[in-house]
């Protein structure tokens, strides 16, 4: 099989796919992380109405396949004027993967010893510096592996928003066929650059949870 | 502070005089159905080692838990060096700072190493410039022995030496008075002495303590007086000599003839 290097030729088109899939993911990543601090938050808070919400935002959004997400935004879009297709697909994709985040940050607080803010308070810190200085590091400690996956999920689920209208890598596939292509060859790069960008993250959350590793 | 008592008496009858430090006054408290500590009076002075023995259940980990407000109480009422225990809060987080707690699991923050396990309540709390607050851990850790394990993390070390850490990290709060809950229950057999050894260098330096234990020979050999605990109630005290020579309760009797093997 040839390498299929005509692409160079369109190289513009391809990369404005490329740098729209890393601006649709890091947006998106971005809202998926406060949005699942915060529903972890609420679920781990103790007054019952509040938890509910966490509870509900999570099922809710972990059983929902993303592309419904998409069409529902879609179809709530026609009614908000001047919201367009990129704020869409990250709203879809953050609130999608805020559920997952959240539950993986809930994860992380189970795994700390309640020892461990007993011990804090014991020494005289308030619950505010036991929360942010002893018990949130380990709970991120925890929850960096798993967000890490998350997120690179986010990058695979992000080709869904080409099909609602937003420049992106996976849309562009279609236009670089359109015009002549080879189909498989744009396939092949398309891989490419998903596999890179998959490497990117997954290799930025390794060395970020080695620095994090305590060890023995 | 090797020049205090010349060695352990084995008889530490009279409490060393001092006003009341630790006072329990009526001190109630219930899980649910169970009534874990039933009309607890207890009043430790300044400068007393009190050890807490009983059977498992008999409350005595959470009459210590109690003293610095870990557990709340139903009713009854607890002051430490006159003041007594404010609600959940600053002033609270305040007062705990001067009570020591070394707890069974030691509870050592397992992403800090052992310098800045022992620097982080000084810091924080205290607000104890870096530089100061180093130089006083590096002073305890090497007092209780594990001056070389300053810069390891809580895993890598043993269970005796992490309990020795937990009880540096209590210290450098300069409290008024530590409290143990049982101490040395988790560790190997092997590593249960050198964390008495600490404890009763501790007791010999006159500090003030509350040991929850089921280490007899701590309680007979380091205590100024045994507090005997059976169904949440404080069933016996006394000087150890008189308490393990002999007990006045049916409960202790039992309780020491169970523990006690020869």
């Amino acid at each position: 099989m040839h390498v299929p290097l005509d692409l160079l030729d369109d190289l513009d088109l391809f990369r404005r796919g490329f740098f729209g899939t890393v601006l649709l993911t890091a947006v998106s990543a971005a809202l998926s992380l406060a949005l699942g601090a915060l529903v972890a938050a609420c679920r781990v808070c103790p007054v019952p109405p509040v938890r509910l919400v966490g509870t509900v935002w999570t099922a809710l959004l972990r059983n929902t396949p993303v592309t419904l997400l998409f069409l529902v935004a879609v179809f709530a879009a026609a009614r908000i004027v001047g919201v367009g297709h990129f704020a869409l697909a990250v709203g879809a994709l953050g609130c999608h993967t805020s559920a997952f985040v959240g539950e993986a940050l809930c994860r992380g607080v189970g795994s700390v010893p309640l020892g461990q803010a007993e011990a804090a308070r014991s020494l005289g810190m308030t619950s505010w510096q036991a929360l942010r200085l002893v018990v949130l590091p380990q709970v991120g400690r925890a929850a960096v592996a798993p967000i890490g996956g998350l997120l690179a999920a986010l990058t695979r689920n992000s080709a869904i928003a080409g099909a609602f209208g937003v420049t992106e890598l996976f849309a562009q596939q279609r236009r670089l066929s359109a015009i002549g292509h080879d189909v498989l060859g744009v396939f092949v790069w398309i891989a490419v650059a998903y596999l890179l960008l998959a490497f990117v993250i997954s290799e930025s959350f390794r060395l970020l949870e080695r620095r994090l590793a305590v060890a023995g | 502070m090797s020049d205090s008592q010349v060695s352990p008496a084995p008889e530490r009858a009279v409490p060393p005089p001092g006003e009341p430090l630790v006072v329990l006054d009526g001190v109630n408290k219930r899980f649910g159905a169970l009534h874990v500590l039933r009309d607890i009076d207890l009043t430790v002075a300044r400068g007393e080692v009190v050890a807490v023995i009983g059977p498992s259940g008999s409350g005595k980990s959470t009459l210590c838990r109690t003293i610095n407000r870990l557990e709340t109480i139903d009713s009854g009422a607890i002051t430490v060096d006159g003041r007594p225990l404010p609600e959940e809060g600053r002033e609270l987080a305040r007062l705990r700072a001067e009570v020591g707690m070394v707890f069974q699991s030691f509870n050592l923050f397992a992403h800090k190493t052992v310098l800045e396990n022992v620097t982080l309540g000084q810091i924080k709390v205290r607000r104890t410039p870096r530089e100061k607050a180093e130089r006083t851990a590096r002073a305890l850790l090497d007092r209780v022995g594990v001056g070389g394990q300053a810069d390891k993390y809580p895993a890598q070390l043993s269970g005796g030496q992490q309990q020795r850490v937990a009880i540096a990290r209590a210290l450098a709060m300069e409290p008024k008075v530590m409290l143990f809950d049982e101490p040395t229950s988790a560790l190997d057999p092997e590593m249960v002495n050198e964390v008495l050894e600490v404890m009763r260098q501790l007791a010999r330096d006159g500090m003030t303590m509350i040991v929850v234990t089921h280490e007899m020979g701590f309680a007979r050999s380091a205590a100024h007086r045994v507090v005997f605990m059976a169904d949440g109630r404080i069933v016996e005290q006394a000087p150890p000599a008189r308490f393990f020579g002999s007990p006045r309760s049916e409960r202790a009797k039992d309780f020491l003839s169970k523990v006690l093997h020869h």
